[in-house]
């Protein structure tokens, strides 16, 4: 956005991914430079790759009236609102305001395609038909994720779904920003979920752009990313008590629909944007959460985008070689990251990054550093050369 | 919220374009359906042009459309695009794929199947960098994506573009995703009155009621048939130039309420 954002509080979090079940086990991985990939076992992918998969998503079951909408991105949809107490948290703040005037935003990239994958491998042999319990709905349509959380939730306020590929549930603050601003509610859930599917998987081999290792970001031999899944949501309101969401920065690249602007135009001006909408100086920002993919063009067009902003020293770290990339749930996941280094006092490290390319000339920690940022900025990019950067601040 | 409507993209079949179709949206033309042509993409470089699949042509169709004669610069607007069920041919073909002996996936087919494709086509097309969100809400994803375009525009006092599209599906998806026809509708929104506006638009949410219908009953096939369809009674309204109420669908338990009020510019 191009005016200033009038700030919102982040009163409450919660996420599940590779590096487990709500925040706390996320924080003693990141603190520990600990990695969650493992080897691809998912289904049948025959495929040469690391995976950040969340266990016991199997175990998962839905209540028994939203029994349509199960497939695994719901599934982990669920596992991520038992955490922390995010769905105590939300009672509390519908108590508060009212069913109606929570909203619910959410992203993903490829919603429950799982759930189509799987009906394909058991058409009729005869009609070709799909199954009679496959529920598109429920589960592949791009919305059912907020359908299914808003039900969860009990909430009946606006909703819809941001799916702009990688940047999706970074997209999300600030489209709920301006319904907040505009009165249309006073509260947010906000968030994402991604999960595991062959599409994405056979989908990146297609592109050449799956590391055969756990990904390695701003590494000089990165080799691509590796692919996680997880989810990840946030509640914002108008006051309370967190860190505060103070600016968002949207753009498009305008360049190619897989591959990022060479000179990282569409980042730069994403994070300028953000900046601006938060009225914070470059040198204030503390810490930067990378989009840091690992594969070769987006960790060097980032790294001159950030460069160009910031120059060489603001410290910076990519945490993808942690959790793994969770494309639509990546924005909400490394937020929340940001977030934590926020009120934690200390900057997490870039993990599998062994040697760093001395090209993308900003500096990337390696190893995790004390700091006390009063600003965090955390940057997503999506296919379609769409952009989106989020600057979080400490509240006095 | 209050926005204006600047520039308005049509194509469904029998909705051949905004000039056409208003006289059968204001109940003065019989509407018949027939065949819809192909839409056009001349925005998009040839080799875009050949790879980017019929749904996205039809979205950058109505999109440019909506900024003829508006005299919008299409780079430097923002834009809101939303779809119910996307891009079914290639979640078809990737499904089919994957399903077969060799997982062969098409690369072009895989990033032509994130939601946000006609959008990233859109900007390659028109070089703007400006921000850009794909969104979904089912059946009531023009009214998310309305909302959302008219909230931007009001927020930052721009113009934004809003493009909705849903085409049917092939099969053995259409057996799960009734979209009856293509539909493609665009709105480019202002934040205060301009030369091209054509109607003053407010915007609420309301929590109970019935949702406006068309009287034509094949157009108000199209309406509960296809997602974007769910433009087409503010459509009539615009057609009819005059002051018109409607609830447009939305969210279960949950209408956008819309007051349209043409406008008029004054005679200096």
């Amino acid at each position: 956005m191009r005016t200033r954002l009038t700030p919102l509080i982040v009163t409450a979090y919660t996420g599940v991914n590779c590096l487990g079940e709500g925040v706390e086990a996320w924080w003693s991985a990141l603190r520990a430079r600990r990695s969650g990939l493992q080897a691809c076992a998912f289904e049948d992918a025959a495929l040469e790759t690391f995976v950040g998969q969340v266990d016991g998503v199997e175990r998962v079951r839905l209540r028994a009236e939203l029994e349509r909408f199960d497939c695994r991105n719901n599934r982990l949809a669920q596992l991520g609102l038992e955490q922390d107490g995010f769905a105590e948290a939300v009672a509390a703040a519908r108590e508060r305001y009212g069913p109606r005037r929570i909203a619910v935003v959410l992203g993903t990239s490829t919603s429950g395609v799982g759930a189509t994958e799987h009906a394909y491998r058991h058409r009729d042999p005869v009609t070709g038909a799909l199954p009679a319990d496959f529920h598109y709905t429920e589960t592949q349509n791009t919305f059912s994720l907020a359908a299914f959380v808003r039900r969860m939730l009990d909430l009946g306020g606006v909703a819809h779904v941001v799916s702009t590929a990688c940047s999706s549930s970074a997209k999300v603050f600030a489209s709920a920003a301006r319904l907040i601003k505009a009165g249309l509610a006073d509260a947010a859930v906000v968030g994402g979920v991604d999960s595991l599917c062959l599409t994405t998987l056979y989908g990146f081999r297609s592109l050449e752009l799956l590391s055969k290792e756990p990904c390695r970001p701003f590494d000089a031999e990165r080799t691509g990313i590796s692919i996680g899944e997880g989810a990840g949501f946030a509640l914002l309101e108008r006051t309370g008590a967190g860190v505060a969401l103070v600016g968002v920065g949207e753009s498009a690249d305008a360049y190619h629909m897989s591959t990022p602007h060479p000179e990282g135009l569409g980042a730069r001006l994403a994070m300028e944007r953000a900046l601006a909408a938060a009225s914070v100086a470059p040198e204030e920002i503390g810490y930067l959460n990378l989009h840091g993919t690992a594969t070769r063009s987006n960790d060097a067009a980032e790294g001159r985008a950030v460069r160009a902003v910031f120059g060489s020293r603001t410290p910076c770290s990519a945490t993808k070689g942690a959790h793994g990339h969770l494309l639509g749930a990546a924005g909400i996941t490394e937020a929340l990251v940001a977030i934590m280094s926020l009120e934690r006092g200390w900057l997490p490290g870039t993990a599998n990054t062994r040697t760093l390319d001395a090209a993308c000339g900003c500096r990337v920690l390696l190893e995790g550093e004390p700091a006390n940022a009063r600003y965090v900025l955390s940057n997503s990019f999506g296919f379609g050369g769409n952009n989106c950067s989020l600057v979080f601040g400490r509240t006095p | 919220m209050a926005v204006y409507v600047d520039g308005i993209g049509l194509l469904a079949p029998g909705l051949l374009g905004w000039p056409a179709a208003r006289a059968v949206l204001c109940g003065e033309a019989r509407y018949e359906a027939g065949e819809m042509p192909r839409p056009s993409a001349d925005l998009l470089p040839p080799a875009e042009r050949r790879r980017c699949g019929e749904i996205v042509r039809l979205a950058l169709h109505v999109g440019a459309e909506a900024l003829e004669a508006t005299g919008a610069r299409a780079a430097d607007l923002p834009t809101v695009f939303t779809s119910s069920s996307g891009n079914g041919e290639v979640l078809h073909q990737i499904c089919e794929t994957l399903a077969g002996a060799v997982r062969d996936v098409s690369p072009t087919r895989f990033h032509n199947s994130v939601h946000n494709a006609p959008a990233g086509y859109w900007s390659i097309a028109t070089g703007s960098r400006e921000a850009s969100t794909s969104l979904c809400a089912n059946q009531g994803s023009f009214a998310a994506g309305l909302l959302e375009a008219a909230l931007q525009s009001a927020a930052e006092r721009r113009r934004v573009l809003l493009v909705a599209y849903d085409a049917p599906n092939p099969a053995p998806l259409a057996a799960a995703i009734p979209i009856v026809a293509p539909c493609g509708i665009a709105l480019l929104l202002g934040h205060e009155a301009a030369a091209a506006s054509l109607a003053r638009l407010e915007l609420g949410l309301a929590a109970d009621g019935a949702v406006t219908p068309l009287a034509d009953e094949g157009l108000e096939r199209l309406r509960t048939g296809n997602s974007a369809g769910c433009a087409l009674p503010l459509l009539a309204a615009l057609a009819r130039r005059r002051a018109a109420r409607l609830l447009i669908e939305y969210l279960p338990g949950l209408c956008l309420a819309a007051t349209l009020d043409p406008y008029v510019p004054s005679v200096p």
